[in-house]
């Protein structure tokens, strides 16, 4: 009997908390235990592995101050500010390069290899030619994000279906309500790929940037904890920051897939 | 399959032919040829600072000075040193995780996600946490390179391993083959090509975190020259150093597309 009452209650079991979720349970807590346990365990220096607690108060902390929203608006406007710039010159050039096979075999080399080079090391320029402030910070984004823009476009525009191009000259469109209403819509999909993937890159570019140099955002923050050796607080800003790139990471995606669901 | 009948095609077709192929070439370089003649000119007229942007032929000149004067071998080998570590380790970590999270399908379904989302997130960021764990040296930008190219390692080493064809499989089951030997003569040879894409992925991502921290740490091969120089102001020097990198990156990409290439079976 006891048995049978087992093997009865196992399947209700597993319907309840499926295995993966338990498993992911079972992962978090531990790595939080061993966390916390090499915290108070004093092996390592104290203030590397601080506790779960002081991170925790940390970023209460963190998140009930004035100050730290007004940083998070200026890095998120200025992400925002690069995306913009950064993502409609790559629009613009993906088109173009992807509507003229001629042009495109001429130039996207150079965007495919310039592309993952490491491009912080421009900054010393930008500051030069932008400044000190935000805006040398903005302009790190812009060209950081122009290129999986212009890549993605590029091999969206390639991807269209021919019959689309076909019938909008047959409709006489123009350049603009070609680009407004065959080009865009049709190649959406890859579009938010590259948004997504410029995003990405404009925030790292920005965030780094202001790590560098600069006197506000969140970058700045985190030098801060840094150099005044506020490890609770330096892990509180990353948790928020890892929080803040994944679900925008996630959102994007999700707004991808919105009209992925067939309508016919 | 559309340009093999027209290379055979005799005299002014062939010569048509190579026109096109290499038109495009051309004009890109023709276009970098004319910017930076156009720069030098708009400098020379005075329409932009030269203090701000040097001379393109003082950038020319200045690469001279950087390779004698500032140790560019030298940093080129430490940098490089740097970007090798973090590709073993990316590659050692990257391809066991993937095996393990493909060997045991609960952990994938719990943990590829996150492993998704990691590739998402800022992880040089951390680069200030790493600074304090590891201390001011070339470890830190090592682990900084390993964990910025790991998460892509182990999401194609799992691709790769899923992506063997069923049929190749079946030949292992029917030849009998322990577990063992069906890792090693099925699996792994089937899932290589993308193994190496996620190689080639996770060194890029590598290379690009270790001169950035470099840069921003002030500390190591080619990243530290550019700050440097740039902290002097030697704005020429800057601007060929900048230079000096990107190049070294690119023959860095297209080198390892040639390998992804030769290891990528015919099809």
């Amino acid at each position: 009997m006891a048995e049978t009452g087992r093997l009865r209650a196992t399947p209700a079991a597993a319907s309840a908390i499926d295995p993966v979720t338990l498993v992911r349970i079972v992962i978090i807590v531990s790595v939080l235990v061993i966390w916390e346990g090499m915290s108070r365990s004093g092996l390592l220096y104290r203030d590397v592995v601080p506790s779960l607690l002081a991170i925790g108060h940390a970023l209460i902390t963190e998140l009930s101050t004035s100050g730290f929203y007004g940083n998070l608006g200026v890095t998120a406007a200025e992400i925002a500010v690069s995306l913009a710039i950064g993502g409609m010159s790559g629009i613009v050039v993906g088109i173009v390069l992807g509507a003229n096979r001629f042009l495109g075999r001429a130039y996207e080399p150079y965007l495919y290899y310039l592309g993952p080079t490491p491009k912080i090391i421009f900054f010393p320029v930008l500051i030069m030619w932008f400044g000190v402030g935000p805006e040398s910070k903005v302009a790190m984004g812009a060209l950081s994000c122009f290129f999986p823009v212009a890549l993605s476009a590029a091999a969206g525009m390639r991807q269209i279906d021919k019959v689309l191009i076909r019938v909008g000259r047959s409709f006489r469109l123009n350049a603009w309500q070609m680009a407004m209403k065959i080009y865009l819509p049709a190649m959406r999909h890859p579009m938010i790929n590259g948004v997504r993937l410029g995003l990405g890159v404009a925030l790292i570019g920005t965030l780094l940037a202001e790590t560098k140099l600069s006197n506000k955002g969140i970058g700045f923050l985190i030098i801060q904890a840094y150099s005044l050796f506020d490890m609770p607080r330096m892990y509180a800003l990353l948790l928020i920051l890892f929080a803040i790139s994944i679900g925008a990471n996630a959102l994007i995606t999700r707004l991808g897939h919105l009209d992925a669901v067939p309508k016919r | 399959m559309t340009d093999v009948p027209i290379a055979r095609a005799p005299g002014s077709d062939r010569a048509a032919y190579k026109a096109a192929r290499w038109a495009p070439a051309a004009l890109g370089l023709a276009t970098l040829v004319v910017f930076i003649a156009g720069m030098e000119l708009i400098i020379r007229i005075g329409w932009l600072n030269r203090f701000i942007v040097p001379l393109p032929s003082e950038i020319a000149l200045a690469f001279e000075r950087v390779i004698l004067e500032e140790r560019v071998i030298q940093r080129f080998f430490l940098t490089a040193f740097e970007c090798v570590s973090a590709g073993l380790l990316l590659t050692v970590f990257g391809v066991g995780i993937g095996v393990l999270l493909y060997r045991w399908t609960l952990l994938r379904k719990a943990t590829e996600t996150w492993v998704a989302a990691l590739a998402a997130a800022p992880t040089v960021l951390m680069y200030p946490l790493f600074l304090v764990i590891f201390g001011r040296n070339a470890l830190t930008i090592i682990m900084m390179g390993f964990v910025a190219g790991l998460p892509p390692a182990i999401l194609k080493t799992l691709e790769g391993l899923t992506g063997t064809r069923k049929v190749l499989i079946n030949v292992g089951r029917s030849l009998n083959l322990t577990e063992q030997q069906m890792f090693w003569k099925v699996l792994l040879p089937s899932a290589l090509p993308t193994i190496f894409v996620g190689i080639r992925l996770g060194l890029i991502f590598a290379l690009i975190n270790v001169v950035g921290v470099e840069f921003l740490i002030n500390f190591g091969g080619l990243g530290q020259l550019i700050n440097e120089l740039a902290e002097r102001y030697d704005l020429p020097a800057t601007y060929a150093a900048i230079c000096f990198v990107i190049l070294v990156s690119v023959v860095f990409f297209m080198a390892m597309e040639r390998v992804e290439r030769w290891l990528r079976p015919a099809d």
